[in-house]
């Protein structure tokens, strides 16, 4: 492994995060304002008001809070079942060159509440299960509507804290809209044009069957003529020899959907490999820049939320303090993937080429372990190497990153609300100390919102918890486990944090959809990802109102600085504590005892 | 009450000028300039005969398997190579099988290569990539095996090695990521050369 440049590689990618936070932050202030202006506007203007002309958006009536609420819940639910019902019968809609089936009901319900929350957990296989016009409508539209929904909120909440005495807080269609089409659009065709000019596909012709050069032999199950498995005398399945000499090739629009599954950290791959998948993330370049546009926006907001409340440095110490913990989460699986697993090491691999399972030549342990680091730091999800394969302790971060609430820059707005709400805790804490009323940014902050902030806390973890332990006990539950012992836990653990966190990756091992047809996974983890979604927002945007019509009192030298060196450690030590205490002891019986068994040589 | 049914009116139509513009004219607007601008990636980066017959795609691996050519990773794409489910073995580090297997491919290796029975292998000529469909192997294994292949097909060693460093992808800027050997572009260069 070559250390140097690693590093270097590294104060790239950082450079190239600060380098564009302040600029798009700057065109964020403009997009987030109905009355802003752009260098787009000769050409998107129009758009823009032909589209409130044709929806009945009059974007000048802002909402209250419980109006942009109703319009957010409203928005989410048409899209729902806009996708839930493309999918159950894609077999009767247009762009399905390979004939692939409907979708289970649900299956269906699971992708839909998937893709509608930002999450983009995926129980399928791409290439096998969606059609050309699954993938670019039911799943596409999600893709730029719940990440604009994501900022939106974020917008609200940031203008109830910058606002005094006031009764609104924005219009949800026109932040939709305007994110929609100022910000996404116009970054997804240049990302995505790009992205074609490494490798990633872009057609609508059905899959290529390809010669291949040297023709071998597999053994497949034998299948009587209804197509049902044969069983020999011994109860398994009997094999029969069955020649390859072709190679199936996907196609499809990948590029499209790759460029704005990345920027509004979406990440649900259109393969079942995700990023991993050349076709998706073929070269090393692309790879960088695709990991830099999981981070741009989620950046650009903290630059947008001191601009907002006219204090830059408050909004810079948000960012510092997500930065501090992503260096020391990409540090540490770094540093796991590169130790290796001395159990294959024994076997005889080569000590200093770490952990190769599961990860691609071209991205090397560094650049497989930074893109974990970021896609659960964010909530993205999409993948470049299978996390389920990390070695212990570099699976535990991306599990870890996911349960502190995807803070660390975070999905696209859910990042920036998100850490708002550890905000408030952090100065209702220092408040505490004390012994003053709390204040943040000259507003009191009262027991009403503090009880909503951890009211958010206390769902998102007793949701992630249940849903683990349940699975854990049942049958149906262990069923979908592809490895056993504290790693088979960790599957089940990985799969209710990253669906209440709205991540989508995944320990991918599990089974969620199995053949059996249970629906148990499918259904819990897809509540799961509502409850993830709505029930943070609905908290979220009650805040923002309530704080929107508090009045300003003038800061004094009492007041608890939210800038600076101080603030910075309080917020990390908030996140952290909170994170801590909440799921230490599940990730002790899961990663960490998996972490002393492998050093003790255990296998399961 | 008297705002709700306004809102879900705007949110149905919403969704449908959505579908039209980022569903339809946004993946359309994208396919045309790709298909403009970069014909050949934008369909598949595929690699045709003299007759026009697709033999593969040089993004993706292809099973090879006699002493003659360079092998590829190990793949866990369905039953190998199998473009239409990539996928990784998803095993974990503690896991039985995924050792038994590593335990197998090191064994197969170091025979089918003249390694001594210590030799430590590359790392990745024995572990299954994420996609399974990994076009690459590193540069030490495609050193190890250049000696076989060599062998096998009379040339010198030097020669093999020569075409290994012609068909070696990045990193990219010389920086970004990590160098690979791309085995079925080596693979056609070598069946070239012969």
């Amino acid at each position: 492994m070559n250390t140097p440049n690693a590093w270097f590689q590294f104060a790239l990618f950082v450079g190239a995060l600060l380098l564009i936070t302040k600029p798009l932050g700057a065109y964020l202030m403009r997009v987030l304002d109905t009355n802003g202006r752009t260098f787009l506007d000769p050409v998107v203007k129009p758009v823009e008001r032909l589209t409130y002309r044709l929806c009945g958006i009059d974007p000048g009536r802002e909402h209250g809070w419980r109006g942009y609420t109703i319009a957010l819940l409203l928005f989410s639910f048409v899209g729902m079942v806009f996708t839930y019902f493309i999918l159950r019968f894609q077999d009767h809609l247009p762009l399905n060159p390979q004939g692939l089936a409907g979708l289970s009901p649900h299956l269906a319900f699971n992708t839909a509440a998937s893709f509608t929350t930002n999450t983009n957990w995926q129980s399928y296989g791409g290439e096998s299960t969606m059609s050309y016009f699954s993938q670019m409508v039911a799943l596409t539209i999600h893709n730029f509507t719940s990440a604009a929904a994501g900022i939106a909120v974020a917008a609200a909440l940031v203008r109830g804290i910058a606002r005094h005495s006031a009764a609104t807080i924005g219009n949800f269609w026109a932040d939709v809209v305007r994110v929609t089409y100022y910000l996404l659009v116009p970054l997804c065709v240049v990302f995505a044009l790009f992205l074609v000019s490494q490798g990633v596909i872009q057609n609508f012709k059905p899959y290529t069957a390809a010669k291949t050069y040297e023709p071998y032999t597999i053994q497949v199950p034998k299948t009587d003529p209804a197509g049902q498995a044969v069983n020999g005398p011994d109860g398994k399945p009997v094999l029969v020899d069955q020649s390859v000499d072709t190679q199936t090739i996907v196609q499809g629009p990948i590029a499209s959907q790759v460029a704005i599954k990345m920027l509004g950290t979406n990440g649900g791959g259109y393969v079942n490999a995700n990023a991993a998948h050349p076709f998706e993330n073929p070269t090393p370049l692309s790879n960088f820049l695709q990991m830099l546009s999981i981070f741009a926006i989620p950046s650009a907001l903290t630059y947008y939320l001191g601009r907002m409340v006219k204090n830059q440095r408050h909004g810079w110490a948000v960012w510092g303090a997500m930065f501090a913990m992503f260096v020391a989460g990409t540090l540490a699986a770094w540093k796991a993937e590169a130790n290796g697993n001395p159990i294959h090491q024994k076997l005889g691999i080569a000590a200093a080429d770490g952990n190769m399972e599961g990860k691609e030549v071209r991205f090397g342990i560094f650049n497989s372990a930074l893109f974990a680091t970021i896609t659960t730091d964010a909530s993205c999800g999409a993948v470049n190497a299978m996390h389920d394969s990390f070695t212990p302790l570099g699976g535990l971060v991306p599990l870890f990153n996911i349960q502190t609430g995807e803070v660390i820059f975070g999905g696209v707005g859910a990042g920036l609300y998100g850490m708002l709400i550890f905000v408030v805790l952090a100065v209702f804490i220092a408040g505490l100390m004390v012994g003053r009323t709390p204040e943040y940014l000259g507003k009191k902050i009262e027991a009403y919102d503090v009880k909503l902030v951890m009211l958010v806390l206390m769902v998102l973890a007793a949701t992630i918890l249940g849903g683990t332990a349940w699975a854990a006990v049942t049958d149906w539950g262990q069923a979908g486990l592809n490895n056993a012992g504290p790693h088979g836990f960790s599957e089940i653990l990985y799969a209710y944090s990253s669906c209440v966190g709205n991540n989508g990756s995944a320990f991918a091992g599990l089974t969620a959809n199995p053949a059996s047809g249970d629906p148990h996974y499918n259904v819990t983890l897809g509540v799961a990802m509502l409850v993830g979604r709505f029930l943070m927002t609905i908290p979220i945007l009650a805040l923002a109102g309530n704080l929107a019509s508090k009045k300003l009192i003038p800061a004094s030298a009492g007041t608890f600085r939210t800038e600076g060196f101080t603030f910075v450690v309080l917020l990390i030590g908030t996140v952290l504590l909170v994170g801590a205490l909440t799921f230490l002891p599940a990730l002790a019986i899961g990663p960490v005892v998996e972490h002393y068994l492998m050093g003790a040589g255990t296998l399961f | 009450m008297k705002t709700f049914f306004p809102e879900f009116k705007t949110s149905l139509l919403l969704t449908l000028v959505f579908a039209v513009l980022l569903c339809g004219v946004y993946p359309l607007v994208v396919w045309g300039a790709g298909q403009a601008l970069f014909r050949d990636k934008a369909n598949g980066s595929l690699i045709l005969d003299q007759d026009g017959t697709v033999r593969g795609s040089s993004l993706l691996a292809q099973n090879f398997s006699s002493g003659k050519y360079f092998q590829p990773r190990p793949s866990a794409a369905g039953t190998g190579y199998d473009a239409t489910s990539s996928s990784g073995t998803n095993l974990g580090p503690t896991s039985q099988k995924l050792a038994d297997s590593i335990k197998a491919a090191v064994a197969s290796y170091r025979e089918a290569n003249g390694l001594a029975p210590d030799a430590a292998v590359p790392a990745d000529a024995v572990t299954a990539s994420g996609s399974g469909l990994d076009p690459h192997i590193s540069l030490a294994n495609a050193h190890i095996q250049a000696v076989r292949v060599a062998a096998a097909r009379h040339l010198s060693v030097d020669e093999v090695r020569s075409l290994v460093a012609r068909h070696t992808d990045g990193p990219g800027w010389g920086l970004l990521g990590e160098a690979g050997v791309n085995v079925l572009e080596l693979n056609r260069a070598l069946d070239g050369a012969r």
